[in-house]
């Protein structure tokens, strides 16, 4: 099931990433060369084993919900492309 | 001291010279400096080097030793990181455009625990872009070259750091290691390097790439300086929820020079990769240093771990799901790039950011993972995947019911060329297929030099070990190594640059063991 320009075109909407015509092709020949190699995961038999999601055997680690210090806002803002009022600011989202 | 200046030397030698006075640290950084002078030029192993910074930790180490202060062994030992790692005050990049600019606002953990050790940073190596690749060719930041051949990759993601550290531009370093990204390069740059059991150091400040795979891990010159970092990066973090809580024990009461009573088993899938094996000198190299294990007490078997013959088409659907996750983040929001924007909306101002910032092996490994993730297409990969995952594993445990550590190559060939592979994804992809199942499976492994090529490249040997086993792998890697003596062997770049055939210089007698 070979992937076509136009499902990549919508993978890469949901990755939010703008594709050049040129990046486009390309992904679409490579994932499909990769894709093609994973088919061969179909011939294990996995009835009955459950999902390994994690290294260490993933687990609630759970503590006391008391304050600790964190970044001030200026430290938090520091690296931030537009500010203003202590805000983050992005393009208009709302009309 | 004869014939061995400062940089080469290991870090438990210069810890011994540093406490018995008969070296300071200012001396160290001086003779380390010039070393990256010399040999920087040519190999590319830092994107940033941290000069003024280092001479005051240096001169403040020296300072309290003057004042009779008891120091931590590592005290005034050169250091590089990865530029994975945050440093607070210090441009941190992970090696791609989209982070240019950013400067952490804290510490990672593991630098702070560098730092309380009084160990000296050098500055920021060279990696893969998010530490996704096994060349260091996908850095945005220009190529790396092997100290051993300049026409030749260190290996990756933390080539930076196994070149700096082979070519004693620092004395030890931090790497990640997600999928091979400590073992391979050490193994390609004739080094010690050591990922240990997922969780059993802090991931926090460590910028993730997949976060069931990712661990912070140890490239150096000997196995000893390996149990001394552990030392000073493992244990427990409120900051860090997968960081194991047990207390660590002395790793270096670990290393002891014969193997006597240990079992090991040689892993036939990583010999042979679905009917492929390894290239003949690799083979003939890991033999024959099983060979000299079972000399030294140990017990050496053949194994067979069948699942692991699945190992690259699991990996690169769950490492790359996990990082679509995690590189969400990159939004030009809070950090980082951003696209200038003409009138577009919120959406494109995203997608262009991102289009701009991230390099094609990004971009392809987050659109690999968003579409196995993707409505229609979980079951099939990365549910899958996962399962496949937990077979591996259970390869592994059964293995390890009856052998106490598991060996086999590194990686399949030795430090292949520039540009050789970067066309053929699946063909770069193949030189971590021995040190990727380890990751999957969460253990402990480590690569350590075992012989030569004869074109006089190293060879690495790489011994797996059970989960929190990391003083049985340390104590087979510390035996063998003492046998032998390729970890004195010192890459030599500017003999390679002059044109001499030999890259190889042997340190000279003297030094204190």
């Amino acid at each position: 099931m070979p992937l076509t320009p136009e499902e990549v075109e919508h993978v890469a909407l949901l990755a939010r990433l703008e594709l050049t015509a040129q990046e486009r092709a390309r992904f679409t020949e490579q994932l499909n060369s990769i894709l093609e190699h994973f088919a061969q995961l179909q011939q294990v038999d996995t009835s009955d084993i459950a999902p390994m999601s994690h290294g260490a055997g993933a687990a609630n680690v759970l503590r006391e919900d008391e304050p600790t210090p964190s970044l001030a806002p200026e430290q938090a803002l520091q690296n931030a492309p537009d500010q203003a009022h202590q805000c983050f600011r992005v393009p208009r989202v709302i009309e | 001291m004869s014939g061995a200046g400062l940089h080469e030397l290991a870090a438990h030698e210069l810890s011994h010279l540093l406490q018995t006075r008969q070296a300071c640290a200012r001396e160290v950084l001086a003779d380390v400096w010039r070393r990256i002078e010399e040999t920087e030029p040519e190999l590319h192993s830092y994107v940033l080097l941290t000069r003024e910074a280092a001479e005051t930790q240096a001169a403040a180490v020296d300072e309290r030793r003057a004042r009779g202060e008891d120091l931590p062994p590592l005290a005034g030992v050169p250091l590089a990181l990865k530029d994975i790692f945050c440093t607070r005050g210090i441009e941190t990049t992970c090696c791609s455009r989209i982070l240019e600019g950013f400067v952490p606002p804290y510490d990672a953990e593991v630098v702070s625990r560098c730092a309380e050790q009084g160990l000296v940073l050098v500055g920021k190596t060279n990696m893969d872009e998010f530490a996704m690749g096994s060349s260091t060719e996908n850095s945005a930041r220009g190529v790396t070259r092997n100290p051993w051949d300049l026409e030749r990759v260190p290996g990756g993601s933390s080539g930076g750091s196994a070149a700096a550290v082979a070519a004693s531009q620092a004395t030890v370093a931090l790497g990640t290691d997600t999928g091979g990204s400590i073992r391979q390069p050490a193994c390609f740059c004739g080094i010690v390097g050591l990922k240990p059991t997922y969780g059993r150091i802090s991931r926090y400040g460590v910028i993730a790439f997949a976060s069931s795979l990712d661990q912070v891990g140890v490239l150096a010159k000997e196995v000893r300086d390996c149990a001394l970092m552990l030392n000073v990066l493992a244990g427990p973090d409120p900051r860090d929820a997968t960081c194991i809580a047990a207390a660590p024990p002395d790793y270096a009461q670990a290393l002891a020079p014969d193997a006597r009573g240990l079992r090991i088993g040689l892993v036939r899938e990583f010999m042979e990769y679905q009917g492929v094996g390894v290239a003949g000198e690799v083979g003939e190299a890991v033999r024959a240093a099983l060979a000299r294990l079972g000399e030294l007490g140990a017990e050496v078997e053949e194994v067979s771990l069948p699942h692991l013959d699945y190992s690259l088409p699991v990996y690169y659907i769950i490492a790359p799901a996990e990082a679509s996750s995690n590189l969400a983040r990159y939004d030009g929001v809070q950090y980082g790039h951003r696209a200038e924007r003409g009138d577009g909306d919120i959406l494109e101002m995203y997608s262009r950011t991102r289009d701009e910032g991230f390099g094609p092996e990004v971009k392809r490994r987050i659109m690999l993972g968003t579409y196995a993730l993707s409505a229609g297409y979980y079951d099939a990969y990365y549910l899958k995947a996962s399962q496949v995952r937990a077979l591996i594993r259970r390869d592994f445990d059964r293995a390890f019911a009856r052998f106490d550590v598991l060996a086999g190559p590194t990686s399949p060939t030795a430090a292949f060329r520039l540009g050789e592979k970067t066309d053929d994804l699946v063909a770069m992809y193949l030189s971590d297929v021995c040190t990727i199942p380890v990751n999957l499976a969460g253990l402990p492994g480590m690569s350590l030099p075992c012989g030569f090529t004869a074109e006089g490249l190293p060879v690495g040997l790489q011994l797996v070990g059970r989960p929190l086993g990391e003083e049985t792998l340390l104590r087979a890697a510390y035996a063998f190594e003492q046998s032998t003596d390729f970890h004195l062997r010192r890459a030599e770049p500017i003999a390679v640059r002059e044109g001499r055939r030999c890259a190889v210089s042997r340190r000279g007698a003297g030094a204190p063991r």
